[in-house]
């Protein structure tokens, strides 16, 4: 479902994302980690089409992101990393717009609204302008937007940010069940979460991936069962760098 | 189709805050108020518009587009919904459009709550109305250019602040050059051609034949160019930030 091959990314002389090859099967959740700035955002950034790739391809169910980006599109769901809203619309009246926006229009549009709503536990704030909402409301209307349209694709950058732990253990939740029926890439930094709701997972330090492999697998490399102690040890501090 | 739905949204965002409303009487009063006062418009008497209205147009368009406009893209790229927007399946092009009509939408429904001062130089006099209407139509076109304006250097920044400053330098450069005290002065120290190519560049002059009535292909083509070019650059520009 999602294919990147050689995927780098330079910004100036910093080289972001450093030749990234990996690949997410339907019923796959697969974890993004790294320490910041290793270039997860920015390699989900090209993935979902909103920064070009200096040198690569992703493909998203065999549409290639940079030749057909308009239809590529619409098989993803995004969630962006501060969870950016329209502050002046209310949860329902924003929905609404990226149903539209999507494509979507009458009764389909209604039921689509709905059904994120309900989704991610919006139905109490759906009429509350935004710029009153607390954050964990925030993120999960962002994520409601990228569940609208039902996509095979779900891209989500640190998804479990901000959240309190009632809060965190609802998305991985959702994570774990969602994923059951697409291809997911999620990024965090909360090691614990990789073992709560991935299937595998990839260890990203200096644009390059350092390990990939199942939780389980992991841990068996990690020098006392400990997933801490592998991240550590395979990925630069950035003092030291 | 996905021009609409921006366009819908925008609007509505422009409405839902007191940015329209502020900008909206604020236009009403001053277009207005020196219409009476500076405009003299009771005392020389002439049933028209064009010296007494339209006239302080463009001096207002120069402050109220910027305003206007400077949210467009400096929002959304401080806010970080450029990066839903980029994500939607829709085009760049589509966005900026759907962006720039709301923001035209506001201008003319400013200009069209003028019409209390055609429905009193008809009851005064019996005015050219052809010459009222294209009047009108210059006088948006005025607005249009600037709101490109303001929209090419909003995609620049992310600070709302910085890009009301510029633009509104940019918008009255545009008014000054062409404006006949500036020109004159100018005429006494650089060449004819020099003067001709800064009338050309200024508003003024495509501004007034409208103003007096006339419709010209050129000014038409100059307007429709000026606001093209402006857009080109916005898409061009937001397409290099992301490179």
């Amino acid at each position: 479902m999602i294919e990147v091959s050689n995927l780098t990314k330079r910004f100036g002389s910093k080289l972001a994302v450093d030749n990234l090859s990996f690949s997410v099967e339907k019923g796959e959740v697969l974890g993004f980690l790294g320490p910041n700035g290793a270039g997860k955002s920015t390699t989900m950034r090209m993935v979902t089409g909103f920064l070009p790739p200096t040198s690569g391809e992703a493909h998203i169910c065999g549409i290639s992101i940079t030749e057909e980006p308009a239809r590529a599109k619409t098989k993803i769901g995004y969630l962006p990393e501060s969870a950016p809203l329209y502050n002046d619309m209310t949860v329902i009246g924003f929905l609404k717009f990226c149903a539209e926006i999507r494509g979507l229009v009458g009764i389909e549009k209604n039921e689509a609204v709905e059904r994120s709503i309900e989704t991610c536990f919006l139905t109490s704030v759906a009429h509350q302008s935004i710029d009153t909402l607390s954050k964990g409301y925030r993120h999960r209307t962002c994520l409601a937007q990228a569940l609208l349209h039902d996509p095979e694709v779900l891209i989500l950058d640190e998804p479990t940010d901000g959240l309190d732990p009632n809060q965190k253990y609802e998305v991985r939740q959702l994570i774990k069940r969602l994923g059951e029926t697409k291809a997911i890439l999620f990024s965090t930094h909360i090691l614990e979460e990789v073992e709560a709701s991935c299937s595998r997972a990839v260890i990203v330090d200096q644009g390059k991936i350092v390990v990939d492999g199942t939780p389980a697998e992991l841990i068996a490399q990690a020098p006392n069962g400990s997933l801490t102690e592998l991240f550590r040890k395979l990925t630069t501090t950035d003092t030291a760098a | 189709m996905s021009s609409i739905t921006i366009f819908k949204r925008e609007l509505k965002s422009y409405f839902a805050q007191p940015t329209a409303y502020a900008i909206i009487v604020i236009f009403l009063i001053l277009s207005l108020g020196l219409t009476f006062t500076f405009g003299n418009f009771m005392r020389v008497g002439d049933a028209s518009l064009q010296y007494s209205f339209f006239f302080w147009h463009p001096w207002l368009y120069m402050l109220i587009a910027p305003a206007i406009g400077m949210k467009l893209w400096a929002d959304e790229q401080r806010n970080g919904t450029i990066e839903l927007l980029g994500t939607f399946p829709v085009s760049t092009w589509s966005v900026i459009l759907g962006k720039f009509l709301a923001a035209a939408a506001v201008t003319l429904v400013a200009l069209l709550l003028t019409f209390p001062i055609v429905i009193t130089v008809n009851y005064l006099g019996s005015p050219d109305n052809g010459a009222i209407v294209s009047g009108y139509i210059g006088s948006f076109l005025v607005s249009c250019t600037f709101i490109a304006i303001t929209m090419l250097v909003s995609a620049c920044t992310r600070d709302q602040v910085v890009c009301l400053i510029v633009s509104v330098a940019i918008c009255t450069l545009m008014v000054l050059c062409g404006y006949d005290d500036f020109t004159r002065e100018l005429a006494k120290a650089t060449s004819p051609a020099a003067v001709e190519a800064v009338i050309a560049f200024g508003v003024w002059d495509h501004f007034s034949s409208l103003n007096r009535g006339l419709f010209r292909l050129q000014d038409f083509i100059w307007f429709s160019t000026f606001i093209g070019l402006c857009l080109l650059g916005t898409s061009t520009i937001l397409s290099a930030k992301r490179a």
